[in-house]
């Protein structure tokens, strides 16, 4: 059974149709990536699933739960963790403090035992510390531990990015362009994470991006989109030699000649 | 220059760092508790005006400098927590609860203007909470069954336990108790997820969202825990003026409120302090310096508002730190002496979150 | 009978006195929409437009009508001059330290304003003072129509402006998308700095208008206050809904003044202002979008 699946996914802006019943399945454990060329509706589609938008027809389903109506703020607690296009962190806070922002959802302490400080509430704090631990661990993050947001280089908090979406301690992970604003090496880095990401940590991974060497690199299999439709889906190879990507890519005009 | 080894994951939860902060804290408190021994009435009630604005201050701290929400009607809650403080302290109530309750009450009125504002930006909920400051400020002087009216409302003097506070000194005691307590919730709220579910509303709240932190219940809360605040310092506030009159609660000292965030620095609670030290002793000073100013200036009746504008406008325009990012500075400059280069405290450009030009 | 006609006065004086607030309410919008600021200080320019004419018509002696255009353009070059020398500077900056600022400058405004006219009341002989107009069975006052009248004629020079000349058609661009109108080679700055001159000249004219049926004060900047919650109806996007914002409160506050007990009046406009922000925060009129991720 797939873990996740958005059935004729449909939404409108006006008289646009920014996605158009789209439909399709992601398997526990895969790296699905989703391409196409600006405005095709790939972010539209991950604003859909993390709820940010709603729908204006069709279902998602995620682990067998029907959460096409869900409000944003549980998307995170039934497992799903996003990352943005160009890096929403909280930018006056520490990377610390960021990746424990990430462990919100997991935080069951009371209101007063809070306010309070209550051993309970201490002890919860340093389970969420150890946790956040793991993941600096994870990405190499230790010595930026401290510093503010701010004053991080912008490949560093794309890194940190991804470990705040880790803290969550997802099932799913959406990733929004991980490689926009990153140098070549910076882009090899980040195709190693979501490998290890997939391999070690078992998350399963739905990934936008333009740059077709991550995807060859780390996807399992490949959506390509334009006009919010699904042109191709399949393999990289396939959707790569796919006739109606090839023209998605280079323009109708050059049908002719090919 | 201190380095702190860390060996153990409480470090970080602990309120001081090291043993130094003990220390300097431990010896603030007590100069704070001998004061009322070395000083005259007078400057310990004028201290115990500082703390009053103080708690207020942390409570709009916790709002404007940390959640990234403003408030330009915490007048009025000072006002609520004054006024019930008050009427239940002539109703017979003793003081060890209409504290709490001044305290309580004003929390809720908070959270009930809180949860229908809070959808709104931040400019609107600027406007709502001036208006609804104005509001309340009318309702104080028409609902003069209740406040007085015009006549205003003289406060009864508080016991505690049996003894009378009706000196400055006793109601300085209780001002330092209160402002301490203060500090202790705001610092366990920040090193919480409340407290940082708050940071992250103020620095984006898209993504805050899809951390699964539910925006209005934590604006609420955080609305509604300065406002409490606020009653708190309202109810001590009573018993500093002694004498409620109905217009003290208005715009202008909603905006000093603000200036105690903004001058002190946003986003630290120390500043929160400082600013109220800073807004407490302008007027003194101006008291103090009035007749030696030329043309007359020290006359004038608007004064103390438009200086109160000007400190605001120099802060927001040369120094967003406030006098936090001052001391900050200063710190910084001794203990990396003599290693100190201009980089390392220049201000870091902040870029529009909308996409216009500067 | 005579209770319509009284009704229709009130309405009168409230479409008045609605024209004043949706004439500061208009300069608040125009200054939104392009900067995102709001301008908390709005009602205190309007104040000090109100006071250069009365010093250049009052004190100097000249034409009501030269008197009033000087006043206009000496307070929309005022008005230039404090975004190229104060708000530009905090562009970027959260909103609501744009809020203190402005907060902040009218305090200032205020206070110079004192030291310069005075803290007593003042007034100047317009045309309209103490006139009246015979409209069938009604008797209005001349300085009430021409407030209205005035603001009609307002809306109207600003309505060809905005939509027939060059600059006016490059203000709605800067407006709509600053980095377009820029790489289309409009100089967003200026642009955005005249426009702080067009609200504050619009400002300039509120205060005049008002000044045959009020005396100038220097504290009657607090009027702004009343204005919000006519920009908050017309949902702080369009000059036509502010306009029909700022009447709905000033008739709907004429009312209360007449059929509910004292003290209802003064809280009225504030309590249009919260209810609307509850009930319906995008406006009458205008759409608010989230922001884009």
């Amino acid at each position: 059974m797939s873990l996740f699946q958005a059935d004729q996914i449909a939404v409108r802006f006006g008289g646009i149709r920014a996605v158009d019943d789209v439909t399709f399945h992601v398997d526990k454990g895969e790296v699905f990536s989703i391409i196409g060329p600006n405005g095709a509706g790939k972010t539209t589609i991950f604003n859909l699933i993390s709820r940010i938008y709603n729908s204006t027809s069709g279902t998602l389903t995620f682990d067998g739960q029907d959460f096409t109506k869900m409000p944003p703020w549980q998307v995170a607690g039934i497992g799903i963790a996003r990352t943005f296009q160009n890096i929403e962190l909280f930018p006056n806070a520490s990377l610390l403090q960021n990746l424990l922002i990430g462990r919100h959802c997991h935080s069951r302490a009371g209101f007063l035992s809070q306010l309070a400080f209550l051993p309970s509430n201490r002890r919860a704090e340093i389970k969420h510390r150890e946790k956040a631990e793991e993941v600096i661990a994870f990405l190499g993050l230790q010595r930026h531990r401290d510093t503010l947001i701010a004053n991080l280089p912008y490949g560093v908090r794309k890194v940190v990015e991804l470990g705040r979406a880790l803290c969550i301690e997802p099932k799913l992970l959406l990733l929004d362009e991980p490689s926009s604003g990153l140098n070549v090496e910076e882009t090899e880095g980040m195709g190693f994470w979501i490998e290890d990401i997939k391999k070690d940590l078992g998350i399963t991974v739905i990934m936008v991006e333009h740059d077709m060497a991550l995807v060859n690199q780390v996807s399992d299999r490949v959506m390509a989109l334009n006009y919010g439709k699904v042109l191709a889906m399949g393999t990289p190879r396939e959707v790569q030699t796919h006739p109606e990507v090839v023209k998605a890519y280079l323009g109708g005009e050059l049908e002719d000649v090919a | 220059m201190r380095y702190l080894f860390r060996t153990n994951y409480n470090q970080d939860l602990s309120l001081a760092r090291h043993g130094g902060d003990y220390f300097w804290y431990g010896l603030l408190l007590v100069i704070m508790l001998i004061v009322p021994l070395l000083m005259g009435e007078f400057y310990v009630g004028e201290l115990g005006g500082v703390f009053i604005f103080a708690i207020a201050g942390v409570g709009l701290m916790l709002l404007v400098g940390y959640t990234g929400l403003i408030s330009l009607g915490h007048a009025a809650f000072l006002g609520i927590g004054a006024y019930v403080n008050s009427v239940l302290l002539a109703k017979g109530v003793p003081f060890v609860i209409t504290l709490p309750i001044a305290g309580l009450f004003t929390a809720a009125c908070g959270a009930a203007i809180g949860l229908p504002t809070l959808r709104m930006s931040g400019l609107y909920l600027a406007i709502a909470t001036l208006a609804f400051g104005s509001i309340v400020g009318t309702v104080f002087q028409k609902w003069s069954s209740v406040t007085g009216g015009f006549d205003g409302f003289a406060v009864p003097t508080p016991t505690i336990f049996g003894v009378g506070l009706d000196g400055a000194t006793g109601i300085y005691y209780v001002s330092l108790v209160v402002l301490i307590f203060v500090l202790w919730i705001t610092a366990n709220i920040l090193r919480s997820p409340m407290g940082r579910a708050m940071v992250a509303i103020r620095d984006s709240e898209v993504s805050a969202q899809s951390m699964g932190i539910h925006l209005a219940r934590y604006k609420a809360i955080a609305f509604a825990i300065s406002a409490g605040m606020t009653g708190l310092a309202g109810a001590l506030f009573a018993h500093y003026v002694r004498f409620l009159a109905p217009d003290a609660f208005d715009v202008l000292l909603s905006v000093q409120f603000v200036t105690i965030v903004f001058v002190g620095g946003l986003g630290s609670v120390q500043g929160a302090i400082f600013g109220a030290l800073f807004v407490r002793l302008l007027p003194q000073f101006i008291a103090i310096v009035r007749d030696d100013l030329p043309f007359g200036i020290g006359r004038m009746p608007g004064l103390e508002p438009s200086l109160f504008g000007l400190v605001l406008v120099l802060v927001i325009l040369f120094q967003p730190g406030g006098i936090n990012g001052i001391w900050q500075k200063t710190k910084h400059w001794f203990t990396a002496f003599p290693f100190k280069r201009q980089t390392s405290s220049r201000r870091q450009k902040s870029y529009a979150k909308s996409e216009r030009l500067r | 009978m005579e209770d319509a006609a009284r009704l229709l006065q009130l309405v009168v004086n409230g479409a008045a006195a609605g024209c004043i607030y949706g004439l500061i309410a208009l300069g608040f919008v125009l200054i939104y929409k392009a900067t995102e600021m709001v301008n908390f200080a709005q009602g205190d320019v309007m104040m000090i437009g109100g006071f250069i004419a009365y010093s250049l018509i009052a004190h100097w002696g000249m034409n009501y009508w030269v008197g009033a255009l000087l006043a206009i353009a000496i307070t929309a070059a005022f008005g230039f001059a404090l975004d190229a020398v104060i708000l530009r500077r905090v562009i970027g900056q959260p909103q609501f330290a744009v809020v203190m600022l402005t907060l902040g400058l009218g305090f200032i405004f205020r206070a110079g304003a004192g030291i310069t006219w005075g803290y007593d009341s003042v007034g100047f002989n317009t045309p309209f003072t103490n006139k009246t107009a015979k409209v069938g069975l009604l008797v209005l006052g001349q300085d009430n129509l021409s407030i209205i009248v005035g603001t009609l004629i307002l809306c109207g020079v600003l309505y060809v402006f905005f939509s027939k000349t060059r600059l006016g058609v490059a203000m709605q661009a800067s407006s709509q998308n600053q980095l377009a109108a820029y790489y289309m080679g409009i100089p967003v700055r200026t642009v955005f700095s005249l426009i702080w001159a067009i609200s504050a000249g619009v400002a300039a004219v509120a205060g005049i208008l008002l000044s045959p049926v009020s005396m100038l004060d220097v504290n009657m900047g607090f009027l702004g206050i009343k204005a919000f919650a006519a920009a908050v109806i017309g949902g702080f996007g369009s000059i036509p809904g502010s306009l029909i914002g700022g009447v709905i409160v000033g008739v709907v506050e004429q009312l209360a003044g007449y059929y509910l007990p004292a003290g209802f009046q003064e809280v009225t406009s504030n309590v249009v202002l919260l209810a609307m922000l509850i009930v319906r925060p995008q406006g009458l009129f205008a759409e608010l979008s989230g922001k884009r991720v």
